[in-house]
């Protein structure tokens, strides 16, 4: 634990260092809070008793629509890599539009899901796990597929069929690449679902910032942009910490340095 | 009885590369007997094969008497890495490969754990392969390939991978674990020192493509231990063999 607080100060410093910097020279130069509030303006605003209920209440608009789409997005990514890796040849059939599906950009597809689907959560549902699901298939697809080669030839000499590769070794192999997938998803949900909320809706940090932003409430601004930052850091630190409770089987060197992003 | 195995005449070429160019050997029941032969001679293609995982284009397989070509599960096998799933523990992994071989889950539970404490690594049977030394890991693999049911094992170069004094204690456990536990075993290796102290015969393979260049019974009795290797007999045999292995003795690479 004492280690933990050893490697987690540093940042914490730096952060006070820069929020400190901001307050001195908002008062030093006196700039207008409409332009730039100092951050213990923003805190009084968000206090304010006709502010913190409206942003509790968006905010928790904004997790439950995150979460929710999250969560559909890794299961279909997850489902999406299964079905690829066990139909023969659909991996090459796959490949190019997969990462077609990812260069259309997702502001086009906006204005078309609310279309389709109407004013309610379902198309900023729909968003989040396009959005979600790439990284997720990516990532499972490579690990599914780069086993050790001992091993695969090891299960094949004993006899085990083809399903039994997939659910004792490719599976589980998967495992820790499906994670450094989830933890990119998971960043990229918070501001898909902002995003979202930003284009379309009445509820939501997103709705809320654009509605700050167009009467010049700068302070509000702020106020839901921390909110969002912390948000997405804690969905970060959740993956992470899912994977360290799941994936235990790892050598403790391996695991630090673990695949792709780490933090 | 039928012997365990029976390889005849088996072919393989990939592509018109032949790599086994007409392989014939027996391993009886409760026999142990070794392959060598020069390294890339095809010991390993010839154990695919054997594995039903490598067709052949000639010949026939019969393990237990009945025809075995491209059917697989039909021997028990340990590897030259232990292959061990790092995601398992190491009980978990003896249970999967029982598993897969037919044992029910209960039996094979019991099986596990009463080996492991038998051969030392009853401490180990809740912990995470890495966390043992590749020198348990090995025995954790033998005794998997040992508790599968089919009746023959066949070992490939299973401790090549492991240093020089590991793996010389490796061979006398494993010397010790075969005499109490007599099974069919056929094993592939490069060491002529190995062979000697384990077998009951040895089939010497030619440089590729592959075919016998000699079968040789060892003589000595059992049990044996390790001071086999003082004995002019085993400095003799394993001189003999040697010969054979010269690259000049054994021909070109290539070529049919």
């Amino acid at each position: 634990m004492g280690n933990k607080w050893m490697r987690g100060w540093p940042p914490l410093a730096v952060i006070a260092l820069c929020a400190a910097a901001w307050e001195a020279a908002v008062r030093l130069f006196a700039i207008e809070p409409y332009i730039l509030p100092s951050p213990s303006a923003i805190v009084r605003e968000a206090m304010q008793p006709n502010v913190w209920p409206r942003l509790e209440m968006h905010t928790l608009a904004t997790v439950w629509r995150t979460l929710t789409g999250l969560a559909l997005g890794v299961l279909a990514g997850t489902l999406l890599a299964a079905v690829i890796h066990l139909v023969p040849g659909a991996r090459r059939a796959a490949a190019p539009l997969l990462v077609l599906s990812q260069t259309v950009p997702y502001i086009v597809l906006v204005p078309l899901l609310l279309i389709w689907l109407g004013f309610g959560d379902e198309p900023k549902i729909v968003l989040i796990m396009l959005v979600c699901f790439f990284p997720v298939t990516v990532a499972m697809l490579t690990g599914l597929r780069e086993c050790d080669p001992a091993l695969r030839g090891y299960l094949a000499m004993i006899g085990a069929d083809r399903w039994t590769i997939f659910a004792k070794l490719e599976l589980p192999n998967a495992v820790p690449y499906l994670f450094s997938g989830f933890r990119i998803a998971a960043a990229y949900s918070v501001t898909t679902t902002v995003a979202a909320e930003w284009f379309g809706g009445g509820s939501g940090l997103g709705y809320y910032i654009k509605l700050s932003y167009s009467g010049f409430q700068t302070g509000r601004v702020f106020a839901g942009t921390i909110i969002i930052i912390a948000f997405s850091m804690l969905m970060f630190g959740l993956a992470a910490l899912i994977e360290r409770l799941v994936v235990r089987w790892k050598p403790e060197a391996e695991r630090r340095g673990g695949h792709g992003a780490g933090a | 009885m039928a012997p365990a195995l029976e390889v005849r005449d088996v072919v393989k070429r990939y592509g018109d590369k032949e790599v086994l160019a007409g392989v014939s050997l027996t391993v009886e029941d409760g026999e142990f007997v070794s392959l060598i032969g020069p390294s890339g001679s095809g010991k390993s293609t010839l154990l695919k094969v054997i594995g039903g995982l490598e067709p052949a284009e000639q010949g026939e397989i019969r393990i237990d008497g009945r025809r075995a070509e491209g059917r697989r599960g039909l021997i028990a096998y340990m590897p030259q890495q232990a292959s061990l799933l790092p995601w398992r523990t190491v009980a978990g992994n003896i249970e999967l490969a029982l598993g897969i071989a037919g044992v029910p889950r209960g039996e094979a539970k019991r099986l596990a754990r009463e080996w492991l404490g038998r051969v030392g690594l009853a401490d180990y049977a809740d912990a995470w392969p890495h966390t043992l030394s590749g020198g348990m890991q090995q025995r954790v693999s033998f005794i998997r390939a040992l508790l599968s049911p089919q009746k023959l094992m066949c070992l490939d170069e299973p401790f090549g991978a492991l240093d020089a004094l590991t793996r010389q204690h490796m061979q006398e456990w494993l010397l010790s674990m075969w005499e109490a536990n007599r099974r069919a075993v056929l094993l592939v290796t490069h060491s002529i020192e190995e062979a000697l102290l384990l077998s009951d015969r040895i089939v010497v393979l030619s440089a590729r493509p592959a075919s016998v260049l000699r079968e040789l019974a060892v003589p000595f009795g059992r049990p044996r231990s390790a001071k086999l290797w003082k004995t002019p007999e085993f400095a003799e045999l394993r001189d003999a063999i040697y010969d054979l292995l010269k690259p000049a003795a054994a021909g070109g690479s290539d070529g049919a």
